[in-house]
């Protein structure tokens, strides 16, 4: 029963490996990525058994430390990154308890990260290769080691399900989680700035941490081969029970989440309230408006677009105070303009095969983009002015605010314009709706990335004029090219809203079928 | 019932001689290798209430998807009441009431958000749309879950709010695809009378099902379709002729097994 659920998680795979080349291009790259990660580690742990004990020791427990942590972090962030084996989908057969953990765990470690994981702790034989019972100790401290990874990520997983059960929630959390990851940048280096400075407590840290359950399993070998048994059988025990502890804990949330099907917090509101079908004006156009607002109100694949609006004043602060200048800043209202501008340049494949909604009633193209367009609007040029407006005060150059406004407003209009298009043209594997908003789609990640460099750097284009006159009046210190960027930003990013609405509408009107039945194709997958 | 149902406005046609509510002809659309509807023809007339059967995979869904305007055919035409659906289409679309099987509906508003967002799609205004709106969710039963998002809603309710979506703008033609799958029966029942009472009123419906049961028990006419071909069309006693329809339709489409199945799955 354990090799079937082995021999399913690999079908599985291969058959989506199947469906698609370019998955495939997306999985080998991401592969050789790994492997070359891998081949790094492997080398540098070998190569780490000709540095003294101390050395050796220390950066044996602080990466492997590292290591678990990451392996239970991870489905905080992804849930259902690993929806192979989900246990919710085994529910309906007779399996044991005890057979059903161990495939799924067998199956953990069998998958890409898995096999990584396990070929990077065995080589940590390497490194105690000189040490013949370290080298021994470290063999079986390295499967001990994988084993709590995928444990501890599955209990993880598992808790995880059944905290968030109630829709809204699971949908917040997945965004809030992501914050601290995009700005991981910032707090590596302010990390590393802090190591830098304390270098000497880093053999410290490994030692606290070579006592928690994170370091014990990858510092038994290191006591051993220091000739220190007794904390080497300590630590061995310390792996024992949190390995354990861990597999009981998963049992029973197992157990719970076997029983407990994900529910859904039902909200209500009282018969009559339309919302925002009542604002907007009765018209197909108004109503779509309605439609696309009230999905970035309440649909977190459009509500995790704006954390681009807090984390790029962060961003830039960082940079700025390592420059030891503020100006950077002012770039603030601009940068979030041509993200934000670009968020809905694939609309349509949000709407998933709900689109046929809009086929099926005649939308006319140009009230469909005209709607989408508005909303989009409504949504981010407020935010745009606002960051534009308060950056400018905080960093007091407001001679600079006309040719920063005008590319601000100018990306904000071309790239609505530009999304009017491109949404009617481009459809993408997306998460479905409910799911994980980070949650990349099967075989999105290569054309995605392409798609969306394409669009930037189209928008960039467009842009380019607000863009050189503000550069050349911050440069050249001449505020008329200032004001001339405003005007241009203005006047330009209207025409290309304009067009971009009329000419998507029009290619709307002429392919809305085909886009629908895309749609479907990519549901199927 | 009552008949506060949104029924379309009865007119005359300026064409002399009887236009079809919907005519089909030639219709044609190949995935790949898989000939899915093989140069379908069929006519629907006005006032008809019409069953579209066939096994899985017959291509119904395809050939309702292209007579809507939802899938563009390889080769062949779809005329609404004598409307090209494939030249004017959004003339023909405010004509037709669909309900398709196997795409999903904007589930994060709420059931009431759904129906009026279609009407205003339609280009209605917001009176007649809210009046509608309760007229239909009452009819459907669908009032306690009118402020509830549809996502959170049954299999069964979320077909009927679909069917509130269809029927919103008072098309002329309502077309169908598996409008009883997983609705309940007394659901079931109400919506039987509501097409009944649609179709008295003048308007048109053609239904794909494969509940025969039900189709030879609603429907005055029926198309029995296999391997994208219409096998037989008809009113109902003409295509079953002496025997059931249900019999009729195995006849036609062959593929019964009179065997007992396997020995182990005999408990007695």
């Amino acid at each position: 029963m354990v090799t079937a659920l082995l021999r399913l998680r690999f079908r599985v795979l291969g058959n989506t490996l199947r469906r698609s080349p370019w998955q495939l291009v997306a999985v080998i790259i991401g592969g050789l990525y790994g492997l070359g990660v891998l081949f790094l580690a492997v080398v540098g742990l070998v190569a780490l058994g000709f540095a003294p004990i101390e050395l050796a020791s220390t950066v044996v427990v602080l990466a492997g430390s590292a290591l678990i942590l990451g392996w239970i972090l991870v489905p905080l962030v992804a849930t259902g990154i690993e929806q192979t084996l989900e246990p919710a989908k085994l529910v309906q057969f007779p399996l044991p308890m005890s057979k059903l953990l161990l495939g799924l765990t067998l199956a953990g470690v069998l998958g890409i990260p898995g096999i990584i994981t396990s070929i990077a702790a065995l080589a940590t034989v390497g490194t105690w290769i000189r040490y013949p019972l370290a080298a021994v100790a470290a063999l079986v401290c390295a499967v001990f080691g994988v084993l709590i990874c995928v444990v501890g990520s599955r209990l993880v997983a598992a808790l995880s399900v059944s905290l968030s059960s109630r829709r809204r929630f699971r949908e917040l959390s997945g965004i809030l989680i992501f914050i601290p990851l995009i700005l991981l940048g910032p707090i590596i280096f302010f990390v590393a700035q802090g190591v830098r400075t304390s270098a000497d407590a880093l053999p410290a840290l490994a030692a606290a941490l070579s006592w928690s359950p994170l370091g014990a399993p990858w510092s038994v070998p290191a006591d051993i081969a220091r000739g220190d048994s007794g904390a080497a059988a300590l630590k061995f025990v310390i792996t024992l029970v949190t390995l354990a502890l861990l597999a009981v804990l998963w049992r029973r949330s197992l157990a719970i989440a076997l029983v407990t099907p994900a529910s859904s917090a039902r909200k209500r509101v009282a018969r009559g309230k339309i919302g925002l079908f009542g604002v907007f004006p009765a018209t197909p156009a108004g109503a779509v408006a309605a439609r696309s607002l009230t999905y970035w109100l309440r649909d977190p694949r459009y509500a995790r677009q704006l954390i681009v609006v807090p984390l790029i004043p962060i961003l830039l602060l960082f940079y700025s105070y390592n420059f030891h200048s503020l100006t950077l800043l002012n770039l603030t209202g601009p940068l979030i303009a041509f993200l934000l501008s670009l968020s809905t340049y694939t609309d349509v494949s949000y709407d998933g095969t709900a689109f046929a909604t809009h086929v099926a009633d005649g939308v006319r193209g140009r009230d469909d983009r005209l709607g989408r367009a508005v909303a989009l609007g409504i949504i981010a040029l407020p935010l745009v002015l606002l960051a534009t407006l308060i950056t400018v005060a905080v960093t007091g150059s407001w001679g600079l605010l006309p040719p920063i406004a005008g590319m601000a407003i100018g990306a904000m209009l071309s790239g609505i314009g530009l999304c009017a298009v491109s949404s009617a043209r481009i459809v993408i594997p997306v998460p479905a709706a409910g799911d994980n908003p980070f949650k990349s789609a099967p075989g999105a990640g290569f054309t995605t990335a392409l798609s969306a460099f394409a669009i930037w750097g189209i928008l960039l284009l467009l842009t380019l004029p607000e863009i050189l006159l503000a550069g050349a009046s911050i440069l050249f210190g001449m505020p008329v090219l200032g004001w001339l960027a405003l005007l241009v930003g203005i006047v330009l990013g209207a025409v290309f809203a304009v067009v971009g609405i009329r000419r998507g509408g029009a290619l709307f009107d002429r392919t809305a079928p085909e886009l629908l039945g895309r749609l479907k194709m990519l549901r199927g997958a | 019932m009552t008949s506060d149902l949104p029924v379309p406005a009865t007119e005359t046609t300026p064409t002399s001689g009887p236009v079809a509510a919907l005519e089909l002809r030639g219709l044609t659309k190949r995935f790949g290798e898989k000939l899915a509807v093989d140069d379908l023809s069929l006519s629907v007339p006005v006032g008809s209430l019409y069953g579209l059967v066939g096994p899985n995979g017959a291509g119904k869904t395809t050939t309702l998807s292209m007579a809507t305007g939802l899938l563009r055919p390889d080769a062949g035409q779809s005329f609404i009441h004598g409307v090209d659906m494939w030249q004017s289409p959004l003339e023909a679309k405010q004509l037709v009431g669909n309900l398709s099987d196997g795409v999903k509906l904007f589930d994060r508003l709420t059931g009431e958000q759904l129906v009026t967002y279609n009407g205003l799609l339609f280009g209605m205004d917001r009176q007649t749309v809210a009046e509608r709106v309760g007229d239909l969710l009452r009819l459907l039963d669908l009032e306690s879950a009118a402020g509830t998002a549809v996502v959170d809603y049954s299999a069964g309710m979320t077909k009927k709010i679909a069917l509130a979506c269809a029927l919103v703008h008072a098309p002329k033609l309502l077309v169908l695809d598996e409008p009883f799958e997983s609705v309940d029966p007394v659901s079931a029942a109400n919506i039987r009378d509501m097409l009944t009472e649609y179709v008295t009123g003048g308007g048109t419906v053609i239904v794909s099902s494969h509940v025969m049961d039900l189709v030879q028990r609603m429907c005055d006419r029926v198309a029995v379709v296999s391997a994208g071909r219409v096998l037989a069309a008809g009113t109902i006693d003409e295509v079953r002729g002496s025997a059931s329809l249900e019999d009729r339709f195995v006849e036609l489409v062959g593929g019964r097994h009179h065997s007992e199945g396997p020995e182990w799955l005999r408990h007695s």
